[in-house]
């Protein structure tokens, strides 16, 4: 008898443990559902024409849009792209190709805390190395943060992807008497391309919807500006000061806005997810 | 450094290219001065070779190096930028509770606490339910479900801060303010953590948004650590007869016990360092005070409101130093959490961003 009660017991923790977290998952999924549905539910009503071509229109009056915040920010992402992207590949380059012993654990391990450094700092000290130099926030402040941050996320995704990539393909290429530069640049970087791009789309994704570092670098503008030596607005930014703002309109801006700017990330994400990765594992492997 | 394999390439034949140190062999005297006849008379792109492959090193390199360069700098930056205040409070400034751009008096202890009970109540709810999730996916949920729970729990880690803040300010400020808070109040209230009115903004709100933004991270890091547990050790559990869930608890979770606490202290290290979501909801008063429901204020949150505007040096200073904490305890926590993830998942190929 106390056997058969033992049985039963252990039947009844596994089937309620099996519940919790079945239960516990449900919860979070349900929270992931929610901010979707609300999202869409707020946002989709303002995301209109105007919304593309307009800027800010004064307090009071209805309409109005975040043009300029868009092309800031793509202006903001381009700089940072072309500063972040060829350092950090040129880094994981570096440690799949070149590097060993110390240094390369030196720099890899650096470029793990740079990735944990919170966005705030990275921006406070692009302030102090940017802002504060040129006396005035600019465009291009706010791409030397955004550059910052994705240097590691590149770096390590361009390290991987080329760990990847068999010694074998390396060691035939040196037999034809390739040079090792040309070995790389020629015929291992397009090998693990897929994979390199996959890593710069997240990083760009991460990136985009960074608000924090832009407070005091980029700053955000209510008009339009096309220099990248003065302050500029950004999608975040504005999202950002609309949800603060005590105006109703602004308000239904910002979910427009919020509603565009996941709208691009998760569809980068998930492009990236199933287009490519796919393709890098199967070319790769 | 960039410059020497362009100066290669247009000199093939000059005699400069044999300035450089791994051709020293072949500049030496007599026996070997045929050779380097020979290499003279070869095509141009094979003698550049060992030029171009350590000029390529060396671009590499720089790029490596940069990187380098780029937390020397941060930590220069930091610590140069906030010296007036160091000069001005040394020590004092971790234990004063005075924060007042107005009479100069600059203390960050009401950040400290409050950038510690927010990430602390984000944990509380978030280890749970995140490591439910990873289990619940890795080890118990139907194949077919595996996937696209996975990729839930990943899109929430795509979603801006920014986004969690206007959804917190519009959706659960008021859910909080109306239900949840008058409901901790009347059963909690007990504990003197739930006192004082309903503001709906606060640190516990703070906490929660946090929570839904620390789940994915722990609990992606949580499922990478338990794949990594081998396979016999689930069958062996099995074989002695184990069911499911002793399975798990023997086998997979004590196996990844070390890993898992590492993927929660890497939450933690997320949730110091988080701004806006924050700054939306916390309320944003530097006070320290017992109740949960009373509005606080971060680290961060505190330099995200007032960096832009701080018109004088001191204030100023005083804030990259309040930046200076919160990069230095971020940095520790995050290695101790990347030690600790290390030591259950070395020797198995790891994926380095979560």
């Amino acid at each position: 008898m106390p056997s058969r009660y033992l049985q039963l017991r252990r039947q009844l923790t596994d089937k309620f443990f099996t519940g919790l977290a079945a239960g516990l998952s449900v919860i979070v999924i349900s929270a992931l559902i929610a901010i979707f549905a609300y999202l869409v539910l707020k946002g989709a009503g303002s995301v209109n024409w105007d919304f593309f071509t307009q800027i800010q229109k004064p307090v009071g009056e209805a309409g109005g849009g975040m043009a300029n915040g868009i092309v800031g920010s793509i202006m903001i992402l381009v700089i940072a792209s072309c500063m972040g992207v060829p350092v950090g590949i040129g880094a994981g380059v570096y440690l799949a190709e070149f590097g060993r012993g110390r240094l390369r654990h030196l720099v890899r391990f650096t470029a793990d805390v740079l990735n944990g450094v919170p966005s705030i700092v990275i921006g406070m000290v692009a302030w102090s190395l940017v802002v504060v130099q040129q006396r005035h926030f600019s465009a291009f402040a706010g791409g030397v943060a955004l550059a910052i941050m994705m240097i590691p996320t590149v770096c390590r995704a361009t390290e991987e992807m080329l760990l990847l990539v068999p010694q074998a393909v390396r060691e035939a290429a040196f037999g034809l008497g390739i040079p090792q530069w040309r070995t790389t640049l020629s015929i291992i970087l397009p090998t693990a391309r897929a994979g390199i791009v996959t890593g710069v789309m997240l990083a760009f994704a991460r990136v985009a919807g960074e608000t924090a570092p832009l407070l005091f670098t980029a700053f955000g503008n209510q008009f339009w500006n096309l220099r990248p030596t003065e302050p500029i607005a950004a999608m975040p930014l504005q999202i950002y000061t609309y949800a603060l703002s005590p105006y109703d309109e602004w308000h239904r801006q910002a979910w427009a806005g919020a509603l565009v700017l996941v709208a691009l990330i998760v569809g980068t994400t998930t492009l990236v997810r199933f287009v490519f990765l796919r393709r890098m594992v199967g070319g790769a492997r | 450094m960039g410059a020497v394999p362009e100066r290669r390439i247009s000199e093939p034949g000059s005699a400069r290219g044999f300035d450089h140190p791994d051709m020293k062999m072949g500049t030496s005297e007599t026996p070997e001065i045929s050779l380097v006849s020979t290499a003279r008379k070869a095509p141009g792109w094979q003698r550049s070779i060992f030029n171009l492959d350590n000029g390529f090193r060396a671009v590499m390199l720089l790029a490596a190096l940069s990187v380098l360069a780029i937390v020397a700098l941060i930590v220069i930056e930091l610590l140069q930028r906030s010296a007036l205040a160091w000069h001005a409070f040394g020590l004092r400034f971790f234990v004063s509770s005075a924060w007042d751009p107005v009479s100069g008096e600059y203390g960050a202890v009401p950040f400290i606490y409050g950038t510690l009970v927010s990430s602390l109540i984000a944990l509380i709810m978030a280890v749970p339910l995140a490591i439910a999730v990873a289990v619940f996916v890795t080890e118990m949920c139907p194949q077919p479900l595996r996937k696209p729970i996975g990729y839930a729990t990943e899109l929430l880690a795509a979603i801006p801060s920014v986004i969690y803040g206007l959804w917190a300010m519009f959706i659960l400020v008021p859910l909080f303010r109306v239900y949840i808070q008058p409901w901790c109040m009347k059963y909690l209230g007990w504990s003197g953590l739930f006192d004082g009115p309903p503001y709906g903004v606060g640190m516990f709100t703070a906490g929660t948004v946090l929570a839904i933004m620390i789940i994915p991270i722990i609990s992606s890091i949580t499922r990478e650590v338990l794949s990594v547990v081998p396979q016999h050790q689930r069958e062996a559990a099995l074989a002695l007869g184990a069911t499911r869930w002793e399975m798990i608890r023997v086998a997979v979770l004590r196996n990844a016990r070390a890993g898992i606490v590492g993927a929660i202290i890497l939450g933690l290290g997320r949730a110091l360092g988080e701004t806006i979501a924050v700054t939306m909801v916390i309320g944003n008063n530097p006070q320290i005070a017992r109740s949960l429901l009373a509005p606080g204020y971060t680290m961060a949150s505190v330099i995200a409101n007032e960096f832009a505007e701080a018109p004088d040096d001191l204030y100023r200073s005083a804030l990259m130093q309040v930046g200076l904490a919160l990069f230095i305890v971020t940095i520790v926590v995050n290695i101790l959490a990347g030690l600790m993830v290390w030591t259950v998942t070395r020797g198995s190929p790891t994926r380095s961003h979560a």
